[in-house]
């Protein structure tokens, strides 16, 4: 098995904020790895970091063979980021970015034009290649911020949250173009906090919080650790709801709508022990249902109750 | 090989930056008129009033070509700004190519813009009645004293860009660069203003270059000091900021750019 990015120990401190705490991370060759977490929990540095964008204070990587520290040019020869704003020039056109980029990589004045044709058709921006980019819908902006990124199809590509502030047609156009250059070789690490995201189209998870690690593993693999099946409970009043609070193992709890969330094997004896025992509480549950766990449970119950828009303000900080 | 690709990275850049201010219809009109709106407010409605020894028009020239490249500069660092905090640095970043290739896209789109406003002031002032007296020579002294200070400014400008943080904060030094040229010779004699201002006049950067262009075109300089003095101040000044500013700049695009 051999991999594209091996990053061990990795650590980074802004001021007095610690934003990665020794994070290890393995990307296979040819697969897609999704970095997972709120707002803050450290993605976006991770990326930058092993882009060569930002020094971590310590740790280890080596990307497509060549060391973070010793080798930056090698790595960026090796790589491609797409950030979370479209690093696109608005005012030219599109067609004048592609050839733009392409003189940058220093393609063959004839490879430059064959290349930008040929990406203009492939991410579906022909008819809007003599427009100017400010112009462009966002999601044509992401698209041509990903053909930029495969003017020379690198080894290894870097989305970050590529699909932030897209309208849900759009997100699944770009997940189809992301699975495209998956096809074509590409590995792909990517950022996102959307949890289906993730489940569309990683091979690998690495849940992040507060810069550490708190998860990581395929997606079934981390579906499956909350058990077969979760069990909503819906209680009628607020002392009903913070009594079973006291006598649940909950993975989530949602005060306003007074439910209350529990990974079990999914066996009928299981439930009704467990109703039983809400009974006996004086904590009746007035509805009962069960769904099979989604990335979101997963998330909630390791990152806290506040899910993704807690730790809003750490990212603006940033 | 790697000094060819830094010459095509640098063309890049440029054909870029000069794009991107030929496509910015709103100030591309705007440096264009500058120029002689202020020509004709300054020879007609001021000049008259103003007692330079001469025809005002023979005297302000150097003024508004120094008060045109104040308001270049502001575009300089407004353009810079804008662009650091745009993600497309960050992709030149990750890019294998100098990142100084950038910054020079920006230099020379500066400088060719404030070669086309000077080229305006000058042909507005001819047509209105500007006579220089200068010989070929002299003209060309005067031309390569306006590209150094060209230069300097834009790179005074490229260095604020990068400190300023936001497009609204670099647009404000424009304010300042456009009011400095005031107190100095550029458009009254020194000798006019009241003790404190005249020490500053007399000793800014803008006065000896202002005082040289003036000098060469006209034959002498409304100090009464000689040509060839003021021109050797004029160039200290133009090369001190052009190194400190370029030193900066560069310093500023590594580290505001690695965070």
């Amino acid at each position: 098995m051999t991999y594209t990015v091996v990053a061990s120990g990795i650590c980074k401190t802004f001021g007095d904020q610690v934003v990665l705490d020794h994070v290890d991370l393995a990307v296979e060759t040819g697969s897609v790895l999704a970095l997972l977490g709120p707002n803050g929990a450290g993605k976006t540095t991770m990326v930058r970091i092993l882009a060569t964008l930002v020094r971590p204070d310590a740790g280890t990587a080596m990307i497509a063979g060549h060391d973070l520290r010793s080798d930056p040019i090698g790595v960026k020869r090796s790589i491609s980021l797409t950030g979370q704003h479209a690093a696109v020039d608005e005012v030219l056109t599109g067609q004048e970015n592609l050839e733009m980029m392409a003189q940058l990589l220093h393609l063959p004045r004839r490879a430059v034009q064959a290349r930008t044709a040929e990406l203009l058709a492939e991410f579906d921006l022909v008819d809007a290649r003599s427009r100017r980019v400010g112009t462009y819908s966002g999601g044509m902006k992401r698209r041509l911020d990903l053909a930029i990124s495969m003017i020379e199809k690198p080894p290894l590509v870097f989305l970050d949250e590529p699909t932030t502030g897209l309208d849900p047609r759009s997100r699944e156009q770009l997940w189809s173009t992301v699975r495209r250059i998956v096809d074509d070789g590409v590995t792909v690490l990517l950022t996102t906090q959307y949890l289906e995201e993730a489940d569309q189209l990683a091979d690998m998870i690495v849940m992040l919080d507060g810069g550490q690690v708190v998860a990581r593993g395929n997606p079934d693999e981390l579906k499956a650790s909350l058990g077969a099946e979760v069990v909503r409970l819906q209680f009628a009043d607020d002392f009903s709801f913070e009594g079973a609070l006291s006598c649940l193992e909950a993975t989530h709890a949602d005060h306003r709508l007074r439910t209350i969330e529990v990974a079990t094997e999914g066996s009928a004896a299981e439930v009704l022990e467990m109703l039983t025992r809400l009974g006996e509480a004086g904590a009746p549950a007035v509805k009962v249902s069960t769904h099979r766990p989604s990335l979101d449970d997963v998330f909630l119950s390791l990152t806290g109750a506040g899910g993704p828009i807690r730790n809003e303000s750490k990212e603006m900080a940033r | 090989m790697s000094l060819t690709y830094t010459v095509t990275d640098s063309r890049v850049m440029i054909k870029r930056c000069i794009r991107r201010s030929l496509r910015d219809s709103e100030a591309f009109f705007t440096a264009l008129l500058l120029p002689i709106v202020l020509m004709l407010l300054f020879v007609y409605v001021f000049g008259g009033a103003l007692n330079t020894g001469g025809a005002y028009v023979d005297y302000v020239v150097p003024g508004l070509i120094v008060l045109c490249a104040g308001f270049g500069a502001g575009t300089t660092a407004v353009a810079v700004a804008t662009d650091m905090s745009n993600g497309i640095v960050d992709r030149f970043r990750s890019m294998p190519i100098k990142g100084s290739s950038i910054l020079l896209g920006h230099i020379v789109a500066s400088l060719a813009r404030n070669i086309v406003a000077t080229t305006l002031v000058i042909g507005v002032g001819l047509a209105i009645g500007w006579r220089p007296t200068a010989s070929v020579l002299e003209w060309f002294a005067a031309a390569a004293m306006i590209v150094l200070f060209a230069l300097a400014l834009s790179w005074l400008a490229a260095a604020v860009g990068l400190l300023a943080r936001s497009a609204e904060a670099a647009n404000s030094f424009t304010i300042v660069l456009m009011f400095i040229p005031y107190i100095s010779t550029a458009f009254v004699p020194a000798h006019t203003m009241p003790a404190v201002l005249r020490g500053f006049a007399e000793h800014q950067p803008f006065t000896p270059i202002v005082e040289t262009m003036r000098g060469l075109w006209m034959g002498h300089t409304s100090t009464g000091a000689a040509v060839g003095h003021v021109a050797w101040i004029a160039v200290a000044h133009c090369l001190a900021i052009l190194a400190a500013s370029s030193v900066a700049a560069a310093w500023l695009f590594r580290h505001r750019t690695a965070t």
